[in-house]
């Protein structure tokens, strides 16, 4: 079993709405897999259930060989799962720095409470891997900002960096890339996947830019009404005739059948 | 906390101690009792800071001081240490069980919970006959390792005993509050989802800061017995946990010694109240009440720390 994660038969349904069906992936240890598909294909839900946020209908998780379906999400971050989310989540009243120092301590200080109780807050350890991630993740100039007030890359940056802090195997991003301008989107990217690099760290990221997947995906999942309906090589995934249709074509097929325009993807 | 602050701090309680012959007795009492709230509000200061504020905390100061009646009652138990450990668990383990439901609420419903609770032990304790119903039990003076004060040597010895509470909470609290639990109150009010994600539990951070403030609080109560020689439902009324939030207020979450000065203000104002227009004496502290928020929203506190939080540059 060399897979990092495995996925078998992972079901999930929200009353009449199935929000994931049937899936089953193996990612091996290293791989950068971009996650793509139209809004509503399910792509949320599946990071959702990896981490912990929601419990799958069905079907199983495992990483690093043992089962973490349906654990909740602390537990899971625990064995070396992390997240970042479509909507940055932050410590609004924080500066940047301290939101560092809040997750590099929390992963330093073991998991229960009372070690947390017990260990200082603020220490040199601390404070010297706080000032790392500042610099791979270019995000020093913010240093003393309270990240209320951060620019939307910014949040997108400290949202990842703080996930980071407790050397995950497993990062996933969902849309690490959502309202920032396109000219900014490659330089964000190349941010995150070179300080993600760094570390060796195995990356899903959910991507709507094609160009975005094409630049920085080793492997493609096109996901369409719950399920992968192509896996592969961005060159092989991207021009598979389903995916054409549903979601890189020049109609997206929605949920409810009808026909619509994509969202434009820029040259 | 550095060595230099830890020995500063025993040098102004030491100095305090000795202040003793030029103070009254009846200030001695007073700052007793000041220092016996004090001690409850530095741990409402911790749940405060995570944005949490329980309008029943008179449940474990309660608690705390009819451990001590009853211990001397039952037990035969006179020795004030031992008492006030006693009370100090006694307090700490309904916390630890009633948190099991409490962690798990927030904002107004965590706060009407907790005061929900204390309501109920407000009613066991006048229904039931063998806790002295409403007319409450006396306590018997206790004893300081073996020495048997009485009268003013009495009031005197409690005296010193709140000053090493005092003490002893003013720097458990400071540690707590600087370890990495301590720290993660802000961020429990500011997003729990990223709290859960970083790998640890909001739930039982809530809970482990439930069973400090109620430590704290059953010291409260033990000292508050211990001075008055007398216990009664009163201390779990819920204007007994209002008095808490409102000296909480007033001192803020910024500082911990703020606690303790906000409460002797608080026990002087009343006092002088009282003196002045026995009839609306409450008229007087809601005015400072009002005065408060409307003027220091941080509490006293924020006018100790304001220098020293901006000299810090932001960097914790
Ligand atoms: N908590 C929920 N309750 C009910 N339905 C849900 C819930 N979460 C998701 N769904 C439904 O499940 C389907 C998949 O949603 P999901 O958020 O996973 O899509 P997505 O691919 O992430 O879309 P987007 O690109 O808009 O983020 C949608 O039909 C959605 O309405
Ligand atoms: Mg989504």
């Amino acid at each position: 079993m060399s897979a990092l994660l495995s996925v078998r038969d992972l079901q999930k349904t929200f009353g009449q709405v199935v929000a994931a069906r049937d899936i089953n992936v193996d990612v091996p240890v290293g791989q950068t897999v971009g996650i793509i598909g139209a809004n509503g294909a399910g792509k949320t839900t599946f990071v959702n259930m990896i981490t912990g946020h929601l419990k799958p209908s069905g079907g199983a998780i495992i990483f690093e060989g043992g089962a973490i379906t349906g654990l909740p999400s602390r537990k899971i971050m625990r064995l070396g799962v992390a997240r970042s989310f479509q909507v940055a989540q932050l410590f609004p009243t924080y500066t940047v720095f301290e939101n560092l120092c809040a997750a590099i301590a929390i992963a330093h200080s073991g998991t229960s409470v009372f070690s947390a109780a017990v260990a200082r807050f603020v220490s040199d350890r601390t404070k010297g891997e706080a000032e790392t991630a500042l610099a791979h993740f270019q995000i020093a100039p913010y240093r003393d900002a309270l990240a209320s007030t951060l620019p939307q890359g910014m949040r997108k940056l400290l949202d990842i960096a703080m996930a980071t802090a407790g050397n995950p195997r497993l990062l996933l991003l969902d849309e690490p890339t959502s309202g920032i301008s396109l000219e900014e989107k490659f330089d964000l990217m190349e941010v995150i996947m070179a300080a993600l690099k760094a570390r060796g760290t195995t990356v899903l990221f959910v991507e709507h830019d094609m160009e975005i997947v094409r630049r920085f995906a080793d492997r493609v999942l096109a996901f369409y009404d719950g399920t992968v309906i192509a896996d592969g090589p961005p060159t092989v995934a991207l021009d598979d005739p389903r995916v054409a249709e549903f979601i890189t074509g020049t109609l997206i097929r929605a949920k409810d059948g009808t026909l619509k325009a994509p969202t434009v993807s820029h040259a | 906390m550095s060595v230099r602050h830890t020995l500063l701090g025993a040098l102004v309680f030491a100095g305090l101690a000795a202040c003793v012959p030029l103070l009254p007795l009846w200030l001695i009492s007073l700052i007793t009792i000041a220092m016996s709230s004090g001690l409850v509000v530095s741990g409402l200061i911790i749940l405060w800071r995570a944005g949490l504020v329980p309008f029943g905390q008179a449940l474990f100061f309660a608690t705390g001081a009819y451990t001590v009646a009853l211990a001397g009652l039952w037990l035969k138990i006179s020795d004030a240490v031992v008492l006030v450990i006693l009370a100090i668990v006694a307090a700490a383990l309904v916390a630890a069980f009633a948190g099991l439901l409490l962690a798990r609420y927030r904002e107004i419903f965590f706060a009407m919970l907790s005061l929900a609770l204390s309501m109920i032990l407000y009613g066991l304790l006048v229904k039931s006959e063998a806790l002295g119903s409403t007319d409450g039990i006396n306590v018997a003076q206790a004893t300081f390792f073996g020495m048997k004060p009485r009268g003013a040597a009495y009031t005197i010895a409690v005296f010193w005993l709140s000053l090493v509470l005092v003490f002893l909470a003013w720097l458990s609290v400071t540690a707590y509050l600087g370890s990495v639990a301590g720290q993660m109150a802000g961020a429990i009010r500011d997003n729990e989802i990223r709290v859960e994600y970083l790998g640890i539990s909001v739930t039982r951070l809530i809970h482990l800061k439930l069973t400090i403030a109620a430590a704290l609080a059953g010291a409260g109560g033990a000292l508050a017995a211990l001075s008055i020689s007398h216990v009664d439902p009163q201390m779990a009324y819920w204007t007994t946990s209002g008095g808490f939030v409102f000296v909480t207020i007033l001192a803020g979450a910024v500082s911990v010694p703020a606690a303790f000065i906000g409460a002797l203000i608080f026990e002087v104002i009343r006092s002088i109240a009282v003196a002045v227009l026995p009839g609306g004496w409450q008229m007087i502290l809601g005015t400072v009440l009002l005065v408060t928020i409307l003027f220091v929203p941080n509490g006293l506190g924020s006018l100790i720390m304001r220098k020293r939080i901006a000299g810090q540059g932001g960097s914790k």
